[in-house]
């Protein structure tokens, strides 16, 4: 369906990450924010806390982010489309609501705009060090999915894509921005609300006697109820059976855990979010993501003109991770060079999907400000010898 | 014939001896038999006395034993 | 056990049933409460004040967080939340805010309520979030097998404090009371009949109520302290208790083994969340503001 036009801000403007983010998500049909405030994150609910009165929707700031992260699970039962925004300490508070939404399968959208860590580390300065944090934070097993705009264009479209997929596949969306993406000013375009789509909750048909709240339909995913409908329906973050009952056995455990899993297959195989360019005659493929595919363009550029065959392969869904898409390159490729804004993270996830038939070369960095194209461009050079 | 009833699940009771102790007119009284978990529910000892306030099915907290009034 | 030995004295008449068992999911029960353990009680009380209300079970919600009171969410046949440790209220706040015509009653333990879920707690009641509280007080951690709250009084052994609890204990009436909430009560398990009346009143009060509940904990309370079974509690609590509404608050602390000062206490008038969340908007946007329409309407 198409968004509802009361959200959308249709028109040229000249926006930074964080306030494109807003749009986006207003876009999306969030009418319910929670949020505490947290550098360089906070101007997406501070836009939200000045449009959504106008809209038609409420934004609450919380006591802290563990609050915030489970006052939209709230919200979501109660039938809003919600989200929260933050940053490295208060995306490590949210951890545990990360793994309610997950087995309980809310659908909802985690904004992190990530600095420099651990710990307090670099407020105001970019890193990209929360990625392995955003995919396996929480305790025990389940699935997520992570976007990683580059541009305010980016952090408008993909906060859409990514409430959409929340609603398809209920899952808990992360917005992976960086400092840099959030604060980086540029044109964006807000287009008509009909040029919009947006995904409805997958609300069921069934009466409330056939119905059972999580019992997955063939795609896996299990249709939803809101509060106030009559259906009665119990939510836990216990391990539960298909009527929603804590069952503390083994085969319950299995059947539900594979299942939190399993629903993102589709996901990965084949609907994977990648932005590839000239990799059809690529000797070396540059694979990165956020504000670090950008300077990553510039080393890939400097390469071609000295002869190098590089390509890109920007992730943008990073997770879950398109490793068919990586091991597929890894058979045509000498080897991959990963810059990315950490010491070590997505690099391991494309080590294991090349299963050793391309060198995979780091090009690590601690944060606080970007690569030196030159750094990658050097890295791009060795992987091609 | 007394103004009411109590209703016991005998299987469901735990043996609090709450009903029992705060039966305003001390229609119950612990069995010395036991329920299939080994606890002694309670059972009726003056059912003409039952008013059916239902004091004793507020106070069980297993949800096992109520009183009514009978319809007249 | 044989029924003959047990056979009931009254004659049952057809059709009639426990009144709270409408109220529950019952392929669940029974329930995982000890003997003598006194929630089951305040379950009662809490569906004899659904049913007087009169309120539309439909639109009643019930949140729970993690613990012994905990479990009452998944046993109450409404819509139900059974939450993360501490975090009911916020879940609440987000659902009453969503679908503002639900009532929203979180229903939890001391343990749960004010220690980790604390922040949240004195949060919604400086809100005055239209959110009802219901907290069964069994002064310890009893799930986790007995361990020192921030409820439990001073020189109690618990399973953390084997050589005594020294540590000041909350007195919740009068945090409650301190954080702005509208209503404030509080009952123990014997006072079934006061507690219903009380229940029935905060679900029809606006704003955010609270009422506490002290209740026996026989197997992980009590046990160590050689304080008898839940029966020798509530003997306690018929001897021990005064009631006295409007009771300033700060005099309400509760002890080992001392007075336990019952009632209602706070009955105020204050515009909750939502009001002054309105009255604000409408004041500083005039026509500009659209009224929350949280709930997607086509989705």
């Amino acid at each position: 369906m198409h968004a509802d036009p009361k959200g959308v801000l249709t028109g040229v403007h000249f926006l930074d990450g964080d306030h494109a983010c807003c749009e986006g998500t207003l876009a999306a049909g969030a009418r319910f924010a929670a949020g505490y405030p947290i550098t360089p994150s906070t101007e997406v609910v501070e836009r939200f806390a000045s449009r959504i009165p106008t809209v038609g929707g409420i934004f609450i700031q919380m006591e802290d982010e563990l609050a915030a992260s489970i006052a939209i699970q709230g919200a979501v039962w109660g039938g809003a489309k919600a989200f929260t925004v933050t940053s490295g300490p208060g995306f490590s508070l949210m951890m545990e609501h990360i793994g309610y939404a997950a087995i309980t399968e809310t659908p909802c959208v985690f904004v992190n705009v990530q600095r420099g860590g651990p710990s307090t580390g670099l407020p105001t300065l970019p890193a990209q060090a929360d990625m392995m944090q955003a995919r396996w934070g929480s305790h025990g097993d389940y699935g997520i999915i992570a976007l990683c705009p580059n541009s305010p264009q980016e952090c408008f479209d993909l906060t859409i894509t990514g409430f959409n997929l929340a609603e398809e596949f209920r899952v808990p969306v992360m917005m992976m921005l960086d400092e840099c993406v959030g604060h980086m000013t540029e044109k964006v375009i807000i287009p008509p609300a009909d040029q919009i789509e947006v995904s409805p909750r997958r609300y069921t048909h069934k009466p409330p006697a056939e119905y059972h709240p999580f019992e997955p339909g063939e795609d896996l995913v299990p249709e939803m109820v809101k509060a106030g409908d009559g259906y009665r329906f119990h939510v836990t973050g216990l391990t539960h059976d298909e009527r929603g009952y804590p069952s503390m056995d083994v085969a319950t455990q299995d059947r539900l855990v594979r299942r939190l899993l399993d629903k993102l297959k589709p996901f990965s195989n084949g609907r994977a979010i990648c932005d590839t360019a000239d990799l059809e005659d690529a000797e070396v493929a540059v694979v990165s993501y956020g504000i670090t595919s950008r300077v990553a363009q510039r080393a890939i550029e400097l390469a071609r003109t000295r002869g190098i065959r590089a390509g890109k392969f920007r992730l943008i869904s990073a997770w879950p991770f398109p490793e068919q898409h990586i091991a597929a390159l890894a058979g045509r490729v000498k080897a991959f060079v990963v810059p990315e804004l950490n010491l070590g993270q997505m690099v391991h996830e494309v080590e294991r999907a090349a299963a050793g038939r391309a060198k995979v070369i780091p090009v690590s960095h601690a944060g606080g400000t970007v690569h030196d194209p030159e750094v990658i461009l050097k890295a791009i050079v060795e992987a091609a010898k | 014939m007394s103004k009411g009833f109590v209703a016991i699940n005998v299987e469901r009771c735990k043996g609090c001896a709450f009903c029992v102790e705060f039966c305003p007119t001390h229609v119950l009284a612990l069995s010395s038999a036991f329920n299939s978990k080994g606890y002694h529910p309670p059972h009726v000892v003056a059912s003409d006395k039952c008013s059916g306030c239902d004091l004793c099915g507020m106070y069980c907290p297993d949800f096992a034993i109520y009183g009514a009034r009978y319809a007249r | 056990m044989s029924e003959q030995l047990l056979e009931v004295e009254c004659e049952i008449p057809e059709g009639s049933f426990n009144p709270v068992e409408p109220f529950l999911r019952m392929d669940r029960i029974p329930h995982i409460w000890c003997a003598g353990c006194g929630i089951g009680t305040t379950v009662n009380c809490f569906t004899r004040a659904l049913l007087e209300s009169k309120a539309n079970l439909d639109k009643v919600a019930i949140v729970s967080g993690i613990g012994c009171t905990g479990r009452v969410a998944g046993y109450a046949r409404l819509d139900s939340f059974h939450t993360t440790h501490g975090r009911a209220i916020p879940f609440a706040t987000g659902l009453k805010l969503a679908n503002p015509e639900l009532q929203v009653v979180v229903y939890s333990g001391d343990g749960d309520l004010f220690a980790i879920g604390g922040n949240h707690f004195i949060h919604a009641a400086r809100r005055n979030m239209d959110i009802k509280v219901i907290c069964v007080n069994n002064l310890t951690y009893a799930m986790t097998g007995g361990q020192t709250a921030p409820t439990t009084p001073s020189h109690v052994i618990s399973a953390t404090a084997p050589y005594g609890v020294f540590e000041p204990a909350f007195n919740l009436v009068q945090l409650a009371d301190a954080c702005g909430a509208s209503y404030v009560a509080r009952w123990t398990t014997f006072h079934v009949k006061q507690l219903a009346r009380s229940m029935e009143e905060v679900l029809k009060k606006k704003g955010f109520g609270f009422i506490e509940i002290v209740s026996p904990c026989p197997t992980l309370y009590q046990r160590r302290n050689k304080m008898g079974d839940g029966l020798d509690t509530m003997k306690y609590y018929k001897q021990a208790s005064k009631i006295r509404h409007g009771a300033p608050t700060g005099e309400c602390s509760l002890t080992k083994s001392g007075e336990i000062v019952v009632g209602k206490f706070i009955d105020r008038e204050r515009p909750d969340y939502y009001e002054l969340l309105q009255a604000q908007m409408h004041e500083s946007l005039g026509d500009r503001y659209a009224e929350p329409e949280v709930g997607c309407s086509e989705c």
